[in-house]
């Protein structure tokens, strides 16, 4: 078993054997990681970041905020209810319009709308915000997300993409900032 | 009885492993650790035994679709004969799994066990414990229901909060822009093949530095770890004092382990299986998404961190504290390894148990999150409204129709995000309810824009009635001085 002297020939075979397979493992890691990574280096997949129509505009009363429901342009066939996603949409006053992401802003829950207090709430840590989406109270460090958004032949469109995040939504918060809030 | 020893010695002639199995079990152990507080890594293994078992059962039947697995989940408790039992013995062998595993750290903490030479053996023990957590939480997300569905939407929220990796983190762990079927598939690969294995490859290691160092001896106060010398009086200890670890400890690891998987039936037949609860269908926004019980005392942080603690607790809090556990055996690798002799430690585990006993306590009612109904549902006692002006009892009908309710509570009944008013006229004066209600503040909205003068003016003087008989309400020092000096005046 010794390596020395006349062995020195099987020693660097087997060292050649380990390189060997070192190089193998290389070569095999590149498509592993690939795939691996597909969700993030697979780049943007058509369907992301897409225009999509909620739906003729006379749907949203003026002054009012409703929940209306998309399905995710990127979908797979066992997606099952999962694709099928809600926002609330508010008709400012006619001309305009803010549609929010169902997903709090501090841990994603789904916030719900209260026409009466004009507040929407959510459930899980008690985060609360006005009608135009700005955090009212509680935990959320931020307002609701906005999709982008426009009106075309009478239909309102948002663009879709990720699920919203506090980390990676700053895209996100330029959307935010169409109607500041009168500091009530 | 011959031919099974006829053919145990045939296999053992090729195997040849008999010899070194009845060493490691006849292994000599100090006397003192065949005691029942030293049952609890055996337990823990046991039931762990357990969920690989009913996990494979179960697997017979799961479909791993998001389209389909709350149905196959539906087939499993209603169809399948005794699915739900199955379901329910993996279920309830989780929270005991998580259970066992705290209390043999505790116990391991408390009697020094960590310190040399099994530091590496507690380090593995802490993977161990993040890898049952692990389990749990992607269990959880297989019994893919609401609950799992936005308990994914609260991972992704704090994932994101890592810097400068939280898109690609989320990327990751979604397998797509949305929480969908790609999700499901990445959370069964981690619950079924990676994270079991890595569990299986940690259980070895642990085990074995637990045989090859000897089970840590029952601590006596006075006997000091050193690193000089330990070895050399642990061999002394098991050689003048030692006993067959099989059969002399084992029948008590034995005893407890049935015991506990009894418990985990018992449990099973008695409660039944979780869930699943409603279908993970994300526009059902009717739903109030809660973690399973271990992860309850971190639904409970998360809702009391300031806005502006979150980040960095939330990034900085798991580095330190899984840091800690790891650093542990080295800061404290010698000394005493008592419980009797180590007051901090005692109180380390008492403040950390009453600290997560009384988060895990307050999430179970959640006293931080509006009660979404309670201006529907609720009605405002009937002794509230007796003997009212209609303006007062107009303003009880602005208390309801504006979801006061949902946050404040009268006569205990309503939300705990706010303070109850019951007796709110004796702290804020009229002027002080009317700028509250305006203005907000301290952690509640403003209602300036959504109340018209009038249902302010009759809301706070709704607001004004609520104090207790006999106490007068709050007044404004200013004005009643003021008041005060004019009424000697018309009497004089």
């Amino acid at each position: 078993m010794t390596l020395l002297g006349p062995s020195t020939r099987r020693e660097m075979l087997m060292k050649l054997g380990i390189a060997f397979n070192t190089i193998v493992g290389a070569i095999l890691a590149v498509p592993i990681v690939k795939y691996i990574m597909s969700p993030v280096i697979g780049g943007e997949k058509s369907g992301y970041d897409s225009w999509l129509s909620l739906g003729d505009v006379t749907q949203f009363p003026a002054g009012e905020t409703r929940l209306a429901v998309y399905r995710n342009p990127v979908v797979n066939p066992w997606d099952g209810d999962t694709a099928d996603l809600p926002c609330w949409v508010r008709n400012v006053d006619g001309q305009n319009f803010q549609v929010f992401h169902i997903n709090c802003a501090h841990l994603g829950c789904p916030v719900r709308w209260f026409p009466q207090s004009k507040l929407f709430m959510c459930p899980c840590h008690g985060g609360a915000y006005y009608e135009d989406g700005s955090r009212a109270s509680g935990p959320p460090e931020r307002g609701l997300f906005a999709y982008d958004h426009k009106i075309e032949t009478g239909q309102l469109f948002i663009k879709t993409g990720q699920i919203p995040a506090p980390g990676i939504a700053s895209s996100d918060a330029s959307s935010d900032g169409e109607e500041k809030p009168p500091c009530a | 009885m011959r031919l099974i020893e006829t053919i145990g010695k045939w296999l053992d002639a090729r195997l040849q492993i008999g010899e070194t199995i009845r060493e490691t079990a006849e292994h000599s152990v100090p006397r003192d650790t065949a005691s029942w507080f030293y049952v609890f890594g055996s337990a823990a293994l046991v039931v762990f035994m357990l969920q690989i078992a009913t996990g494979i059962m179960l697997a017979l039947i799961y479909v791993p679709s998001a389209g389909q697995a709350w149905n196959s989940l539906q087939i499993l408790n209603h169809s399948i004969t005794l699915g739900w039992f199955i379901r329910g013995l993996h279920g309830w062998g989780s929270d005991f799994m998580v259970a066992i595993v705290l209390i043999h750290m505790v116990q391991v903490f408390l009697f020094g066990a960590y310190k040399y030479p099994r530091e590496l053996t507690w380090m593995v023990g802490v993977l161990l414990l993040l890898v049952t957590l692990g389990m749990a939480f992607t269990g959880q997300v297989l019994r893919f229901d609401q609950d799992a569905y936005w308990g994914l939407g609260i991972g992704v929220s704090i994932a994101s909060h890592v810097p400068l990796m939280g898109s690609w983190i989320v990327s990751l762990m979604l397998g797509g822009p949305i929480i969908a079927g790609a999700t499901l598939t990445r959370f069964f690969a981690l619950h079924v093949f990676v994270i079991p294995g890595l569990l299986i490859g940690f259980v070895a290691v642990h085990l074995l530095m637990v045989i090859k160092l000897g089970i840590n001896e029952w601590p006596m106060p006075g006997r000091i770890v050193r690193k000089a010398t330990y070895v050399k009086e642990y061999h002394e200890l098991t050689k003048k004092d030692g006993i067959p670890f099989v059969p002399a400890a084992v029948w008590k690891d034995m005893f407890f382990s049935g015991a506990i998987l009894l418990a985990v039936a018992a449990c099973a037949i008695y409660f039944g299986p979780f869930g699943p609860s409603g279908q993970p269908d994300p526009t059902i926004i009717q739903t109030a998404p809660r973690p399973d019980f271990f992860f309850l005392w971190l639904y409970a942080v998360l809702s009391f961190l300031p806005p502006s603690m979150e980040t960095p607790a939330m990034l900085i809090g798991p580095v330190v504290v899984i840091g800690g556990l790891l650093l542990l055996p080295f800061i404290f690798g010698e000394g005493e390894k008592s419980w009797k002799r180590r007051p901090i430690a005692v109180l380390t585990i008492l403040l950390v148990a009453v600290a997560l006993g009384t988060l895990t306590h307050l999430a179970t009612y959640t006293p931080w999150s509006p009660v979404m109904d309670a201006w529907s549902s609720l009605p405002i006692p009937a002794e509230y409204l007796h003997n009212r002006s209609a303006l007062e009892r107009q303003g009880a009908l602005v208390f309801q129709v504006k979801q006061c309710h949902n946050c404040h509570s009268l006569d205990h009944e309503g939300g705990k995000r706010g303070p109850a008013l019951d007796a709110v006229a004796l702290q804020l004066t009229d002027d002080q309810l009317i700028r509250q209600v305006i203005q907000g503040g301290g952690n509640m909205p403003a209602y300036g824009k959504n109340l018209s003068p009038a249902e302010t003016t009759a809301l706070v003087s709704f607001l004004k009635t609520l104090h207790p008989e006999g106490r007068p309400p709050a007044r404004d020092a200013a004005l009643a001085h003021a008041a005060g000096s004019v009424a000697p005046a018309t009497h004089p």
